[in-house]
């Protein structure tokens, strides 16, 4: 298939490319992860600008290549200024798009994690949140199908005793008999967090004050994610 | 695959090591140094020696420099209470050429790239903070690259040096000049916007 085609997408990353082009990464509604060059794009007079940094959201009519498309036009869709312009929501978007460009596949469309990714970065620029990335990162889980085990003990099943770990392997919580051997702990207010993230309840989450438990929900996300993707994801070093 | 032999197929490897250039590039470039005139060959393979064996970083400002110093650490006339943060030495060229900027320098060595996993410790930030301390520096003035990877670092040293009291600024963004407005994008037109100035007629 060659020619110009149209599609709306999210830039994952950007590497550079001769002396003023830039490959570009896009997640795309209608044709999944594509890869393409913008020319001239690191020239200051260049015609696209901003647009086709990572975060944006940009509407694209790219020329198929064999190997790398090339893009001819881009208007924006949605800046998502805010993400460029504060240090924290920055470190926070970034992991969101390394995952998807992980786990989407080049040329296969997935509109549900479309519809997440440009949603969870609209959500992260309006609310400033640091709920969003953890949240995504377990709705992206769950879409892999990865549903974590949080009325019951995940090895033994019980269903009583207080839920103390999480193992992935397992693919869920602990009681405290079987945390002992192995899993990774979860206090009492991150497991109240993920309950209620993973249990329908996102909103109240939301409306949490800042606290230690959303932190250490985040970390455990990133380590189930890297567990499930078999990969790091270099850009949590810095959440 | 190595279709020449011995130091011909060296030096195609050796040349497609360098940045931008591709195996195609070096095999082309390759030929031409064979057919070229003997002391042409030498005089470059010279050229990257003495520039290797000469030039090293400024032990102050991390620009490039020919012994300890840079030319800019090393002229008493430049103001050393300001200071410029760059990205890489070739940025102060493009800043000495407007002739604006009075002050000393600081090259970072890079940005903070989320994505490739390049955070502050991999930069000359260290180095940063302690010429704060010991030179006597009034205003800090961050000129990294205006994408991602630049407004992270900016962001990221802003946050870093506010508390010390110091004053930091960013240079601005906006149109650039001799270009049509209608193509200017959303983000470059905001900040257009935002840092308009009073105009002296
Ligand atoms: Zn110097």
């Amino acid at each position: 298939m060659s020619g110009l085609y149209r599609d709306s997408g999210v830039v994952l990353r950007t590497i550079k490319l001769g002396e003023a082009d830039r490959i570009i990464t896009v997640f795309t509604q209608g044709n999944g992860k594509v890869r393409a060059v913008a020319k001239g794009v690191r020239k200051t007079t260049s015609k696209f600008g901003a647009r086709l940094e990572p975060t944006t959201h940009v509407a694209l009519q790219c020329y198929r290549g064999r190997e790398l498309d090339v893009v001819t036009q881009a208007e924006t869709i949605e800046a998502n200024r805010a993400l460029r312009e504060g240090y924290g929501l920055l470190t926070h978007a970034i992991p969101m798009l390394e995952a998807v460009d992980q786990v989407a596949q080049e040329r296969e469309p997935n509109p549900a994690l479309y519809r997440m990714l440009t949603g969870a970065l609209r959500t992260l620029a309006t609310t400033r949140s640091p709920v969003v990335t953890p949240a995504f990162f377990w709705k992206l889980l769950s879409l892999e199908g990865f549903h974590p085990l949080l009325d019951a003990c995940a090895r033994c099943s019980e269903n009583d005793a207080p839920l103390v770990a999480f193992d992935a392997d397992d693919g869920g919580m602990l009681c405290a008999p079987c945390a002992r051997g192995g899993g990774r702990p979860v206090s009492p207010a991150a497991f109240d967090v993920l309950q209620r993230m993973l249990g329908g309840g996102l909103n109240s989450v939301l409306a949490d004050p800042a606290g230690p438990a959303v932190g250490e929900v985040e970390r455990l996300a990133v380590t189930v994610l890297e567990h499930h993707i078999e990969r790091r994801l270099r850009s949590a070093t810095l959440l | 695959m190595a279709l020449y032999e011995g130091p011909v197929q060296n030096l195609i490897d050796e040349l497609g090591r360098l940045p931008g250039v591709g195996p195609k590039s070096a095999q082309r470039i390759a030929f031409y140094l064979l057919k070229a005139a003997p002391e042409d060959a030498k005089r470059l393979a010279q050229s990257i020696v003495d520039a290797k064996d000469r030039v090293s970083w400024c032990r102050r400002c991390f620009n490039i420099a020919e012994g300890e110093l840079c030319a800019f650490c090393k002229d008493e006339r430049r103001d050393a209470t300001l200071l410029c943060i760059v990205e890489e030495p070739r940025d102060i060229v493009a800043i000495e050429r407007t002739a604006e900027f009075r002050g000393r320098y600081h090259v970072l060595q890079g940005a903070i790239s989320p994505i490739e996993g390049v955070g502050p410790d991999q930069l000359r930030v260290k180095e940063l903070l302690h010429r704060i301390s010991g030179e006597g520096v009034e205003e800090i003035i961050l000129a990294t690259n205006p994408n991602i990877e630049g407004e992270a670092t900016a962001m990221y040293l802003a946050r870093l040096l506010k508390p010390a009291g110091i004053r930091v600024t960013r240079i601005a963004s906006g149109l650039p000049v001799g270009g049509d407005l209608e193509y200017a994008d959303e983000v470059t037109l905001g900040r257009a916007f935002e840092g308009r100035r009073e105009v002296d007629a």
